[in-house]
């Protein structure tokens, strides 16, 4: 494995390593081995490896979705490890947004509410939630949209009412997880140039994903097998601002 | 504040996604609340018209009936009140107005004729002062007069429902009827009084002189009465009511250590004993009721806690988006309570539409009224079951771990 010098003072997230292990009748998965990251403010990485590599268990440790087996996880210089549940939602509330395969929307609320809910979660003022949803909306061109429910938009659509409301509430950190998997390759591209615009106006964003072309959008690649890191590269020239 | 909107908007959302199912789910409910709503509104119709009734018999009125007491009934003596006890209250007792003797002629009805129909009516002897209760009065004719009682006259004052079971004209005044093996003239027709708790009729009612009603119970034995009396001042009930006492244990022959072979009672008492009555179905339907509205409970849980599996994925997500346990349960608990609540609406309209049919078909009852007092209950108790029995579905969704919901299929 490959530890590579950061060039950020302070990353934004380190982990140190972080293990998960699931119990499987009498046998242990270990779904991550001694895994040790940093990943600096408006990084564009890529998770990548098969299927069962870890990439989606490494994801939700970094989202706060999840809590290792072991190992330490600081983020913003926090450690998590230190936080009960109700601190781990604000985290996920605040800090990160998440972009699922399978667009994850609520079924019965239309793109706006969708994308104001998150803020319900931080007590921000009806109006206020309407007018960041709505420009969060706009901003993944669906201003349009507003009152369409998911089953009335196309999935590549649904990526995007989900894009934005990971966004809504300026996260340290978008997380998204094979966001393209379930979309045809022309509207991946269109979710794909998404990122690489999110990215440009200062967003921090991992990707996971087993499609190395996918990957190679990011500008920073950290290869998994088998629960473990085995590669850690960046392009030679970073697009960072 | 804003919290808790939020949360009853989605849980309302939730609930009217699946609108049809709530109103099932909420059946129990329902059912519960248009029952306790009906029964007390139709009770407290009866007792409005049943206390309107006694009041208009004077609230200084007394009755005297006679009383065994088991040890008196075991020894074979028969409690009595006679025409001599009447006449002794009248003449030694001071304070009182109205003394009227009630004689049950057939207190389970007796039979009358007219032509070729013949009914069972329930037939009193009585004297003038009778109809100044003000519940009983003429609508035709006249009731019993002075004349009527000193000759024993053989003349009836017959209820409405009398005219029709007998197939008298409307005008029966002059027509004889036969009972007793006597023919009596019809001189009167009594105001309608409806039907007492939907199967008691009081218009099935014949009064007669009660001389004439005395000797026809014949000379063997003095005919057993009841005595009606109006107290002059309300202040002198008490009064009056202990000389009666030692006016009748002396005729009675009563030795001290003997109880009462009567009973006084005054029409306030009478309430009293109405009221509590009342009060006892009240309570017993309360119960049941109660009883119901926890099943209904039950049901809303049990939905719930589908409710909540079904909606596994949709938790996770809420919780990747930075919903706390809190939230979650917040949402859940409030659902439950909406639910309960839709479901007391439904049956307090259901409940009051039902009380006001029940009071357009059973004429006696003035009015069916839904109190204030059951409907706050009601919803009191209603929301309480709602919130109780939701929190064990929102305690699981709540409890619900990110990764394991999001993962749910
Ligand atoms: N809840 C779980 N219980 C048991 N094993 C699990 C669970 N989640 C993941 N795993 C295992 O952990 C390994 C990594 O899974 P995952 O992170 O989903 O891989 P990837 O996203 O790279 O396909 C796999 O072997 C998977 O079977
Ligand atoms: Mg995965």
């Amino acid at each position: 494995m490959s530890a590579l010098p950061i060039a950020d003072t302070a990353p934004l997230l380190e982990l140190r390593g972080i293990t998960k292990r699931y119990r499987m009748g009498d046998s242990n998965v270990h779904a991550l081995q001694e895994v040790d990251l940093a990943i600096a403010r408006n990084e564009y990485v890529a998770f990548i490896g098969p299927s069962g590599s870890g990439k989606t268990t490494l994801m939700n440790i970094v989202g706060c979705l999840d809590r290792p087996s072991g190992g330490r996880y600081f983020l913003n210089g926090k450690n998590v490890e230190e936080l009960d549940d109700t601190q781990l939602a604000r985290i996920r509330n605040r800090e990160i947004g998440f972009v699922f395969q399978n667009f994850n929307l609520l079924g019965r609320a239309d793109a706006l509410h969708n994308v104001m809910q998150p803020l319900v979660y931080r007590g921000t003022p009806l109006r206020e939630r309407r007018r960041l949803a709505t420009e969060a909306l706009q901003r993944v061109g669906l201003g349009q949209r507003l009152d369409h429910l998911p089953n009335q938009l196309s999935g590549g659509q649904r990526q995007r009412v989900a894009i934005a409301r990971a966004l809504v509430g300026s996260p340290s950190i978008l997380l998204a997880d094979e966001p393209t998997g379930n979309l045809d390759s022309s509207t991946a591209q269109e979710i794909m140039a998404m990122f690489a615009a999110l990215h440009s106006a200062g967003n921090t964003i991992v990707l996971v994903t087993h499609d190395a072309e996918v990957a190679a959008h990011a500008h920073r690649t950290i290869t998994l097998r088998d629960g473990r890191v085995i590669a850690d590269s960046r392009r030679a020239e970073p697009g960072t601002t | 504040m804003m919290q808790l909107l939020e949360a009853a908007r989605a849980a309302w959302n939730a609930i009217r996604a699946h609108l049809l199912r709530a109103a099932l789910t909420v059946l129990g409910m329902v059912i519960g609340v248009a029952a306790v709503i009906v029964v007390v509104a139709v009770l407290h119709g009866f007792a409005h018209t049943i206390t309107s009734q006694f009041k208009s018999l004077g609230s200084n009125g007394l009755i005297i009936v006679p009383y065994e007491t088991q040890r008196a009934e075991l020894a074979g003596i028969q409690a009595r009140l006679t025409p001599g006890d009447l006449i002794a209250i009248r003449r030694q007792v001071r304070g009182i107005q109205d003394v009227v003797p009630v004689l049950p002629m057939a207190r389970f009805g007796g039979s009358v004729r007219f032509g070729n129909h013949s009914t069972d009516s329930s037939i009193t002897a009585t004297t003038p002062a009778f109809a100044r209760g003000g519940v009983q009065y003429p609508v035709q004719g006249r009731f019993i007069v002075p004349g009527d009682d000193a000759t024993r006259r053989p003349v009836a004052v017959i209820g409405d429902a009398v005219i029709k079971n007998l197939g008298l004209p409307d005008h029966p005044d002059g027509h004889y009827v036969q009972m007793f093996g006597t023919w009596f003239k019809v001189v009167g027709v009594l105001n309608k009084l409806g039907t007492l708790l939907g199967v008691l009729n009081q218009d099935n009612q014949i009064y007669i002189p009660f001389e004439t009603g005395v000797s026809l119970s014949g000379r063997s034995t003095p005919p057993d009465i009841i005595i009606q009396l109006q107290v002059s001042r309300a202040q002198a009930i008490a009064l009056v009511e202990a000389r009666i006492t030692r006016v009748l244990r002396e005729r009675h022959h009563l030795q001290p250590a003997q109880g009462n072979d009567f009973k006084i009672q005054s029409s306030g008492e009478l309430i009293k004993a109405l009221t509590k009555v009342f009060n006892i179905i009240t309570l017993v339907v309360a119960a049941i009721v109660g009883i119901a509205l926890l099943v209904g409970g039950v049901g809303i849980m049990n939905v719930l806690l589908v409710s909540v599996t079904e909606r596994t994925r949709e938790i996770g997500v809420l919780k990747s988006l930075g919903a706390t346990r809190g939230d979650i349960l917040l949402q859940f608990i409030l659902e439950a309570l909406l639910l309960s609540m839709l479901g007391a609406l439904i049956g307090l309209f259901l409940g009051w539409g039902l009380s006001t049919l029940v009071a357009h078909l059973v004429p006696a009852l003035a009015a069916a009224r839904v109190p204030a007092w059951i409907v706050a209950l009601a919803l009191g108790f209603t929301a309480a079951v709602g919130l109780i029995f939701g929190i064990a579905p929102a305690a699981k969704a709540a409890a619900l771990d990110p990764i394991d919901a999001l993962r749910y299929e």
